[in-house]
């Protein structure tokens, strides 16, 4: 439930997109859409794709791919002073001197990053 | 064939979010203390929020609940018993509840005006996965977690653990028959949420609630 309103939401989100470019792109066909995850989004890539072509069925996403990349978990240490990745998501503590952080700076992101498309414009 | 790349940068869940930044406006206008509740099915959120509501109202403050289930009003009914106003939405298989269905049954609510209010709850659906994606402009999440379900909830489900404000445990009065250790579920919620207020309760017996009244009373004056 919870991924097929995502996936629905990037399609519309991406059709909005398509219909407001330049005249000369209009007709515009996706190839791809691309996707930032953070781990703690509770989302996964592939259940995502699993229900992404369904939901591009009849629209101009239709065939496209559908590409997650997935963010660690980025942490401030107010002991250190510096952001660091997390390797998961079990313990939040600086990985250089073990304090406990709640400061994240990275890791709930749930965005399209970009999008790749084919304009049919013939090069000359 | 010309392809191009076209920068989007834009977040998937744009219109909840900006629908929940307008009730978190809201709410803030109104001065009322908003909190989203959230667990597993069968932690107990109903009892504790019955017993929350009637303390809160003992204690002459004013307070209201929304209630999301899939399904039946079997817990609006019982919250109402409170004297409080309650409404419940039923998500019809809908595993979250998300601004928009907030806004909806806020708009219209007969009797019921924000800025009357110091507190308005919202018990959210039965879930500890889906919630932890949709603000619903509350300024306090708090997660509760029974001694029944193992020390290790926190751990299984970091993301809505570490997205959490306060901390509930609940059903503390069986926690020596379930074998509860306590000392490892306190060192596992610290570990996801470090630093985060922790509540020890019990809605039966009232154990925990005082303090509970204390923060929640602390936190609507910090409104001001």
């Amino acid at each position: 439930m919870h991924e097929l309103s995502i996936v629905s939401s990037i399609v519309e989100t991406v059709t909005e997109t398509l219909a407001a470019l330049p005249d000369a792109q209009k007709g515009a066909r996706v190839l791809e859409v691309r996707l930032r995850v953070g781990v703690l989004a509770s989302v996964i890539p592939e259940s995502l794709e699993f229900c992404y072509g369904i939901a591009s069925e009849g629209t101009p996403l239709e065939g496209s791919r559908l590409v997650g990349n997935v963010l660690p978990v980025v942490v401030h240490c107010a002991a250190c002073g510096l952001d660091s990745e997390l390797e998961g998501v079990q313990s939040f503590r600086c990985p250089r001197c073990g304090e406990p952080s709640s400061d994240m700076r990275q890791g709930r992101e749930l965005e399209i990053d970009s999008i790749e498309i084919d304009d049919g414009e013939v090069k000359q | 064939m010309t392809t191009r790349i076209v920068e989007l940068r834009q977040g998937i869940l744009k219109k909840n979010d900006e629908l929940a930044a307008t009730l978190r406006a809201g709410y803030a206008a109104a001065g009322v203390l908003v909190l989203n509740l959230v667990s597993s099915p069968g932690t107990g959120k109903t009892a504790f929020l019955e017993r929350t509501l009637k303390e809160v109202l003992a204690h002459g403050s004013r307070a209201a609940a929304l209630v999301g289930d899939l399904e039946t009003d079997n817990d609006a009914r019982r919250l109402a018993a409170s004297g409080a106003p309650v409404r419940q939405i039923n998500t019809h298989g809908i595993c979250h509840l998300d601004a928009e269905m907030i806004g909806k049954h806020l708009n219209g609510w007969e009797g019921v005006e924000l800025g009357k209010l110091d507190y308005l709850f919202i018990e959210n659906v039965g879930n500890l996965v889906c919630p932890s994606s949709y603000d619903l402009g509350e300024k306090i999440r708090v997660v509760l977690l029974s001694v029944t379900e193992g020390e290790d909830k926190p751990l299984k489900y970091p993301t809505l653990f570490n997205s959490a404000d306060a901390a509930v445990i609940t059903k503390m009065d069986i926690a020596e028959p379930c074998g509860f250790d306590r000392a490892l579920a306190l060192r596992n919620i610290n570990e996801i949420r470090p630093g985060i207020r922790i509540f020890e309760t019990s809605a039966k017996t009232g154990a925990g609630m005082e303090e509970w009244l204390g923060y929640l009373a602390a936190e609507r004056a910090g409104l001001n």
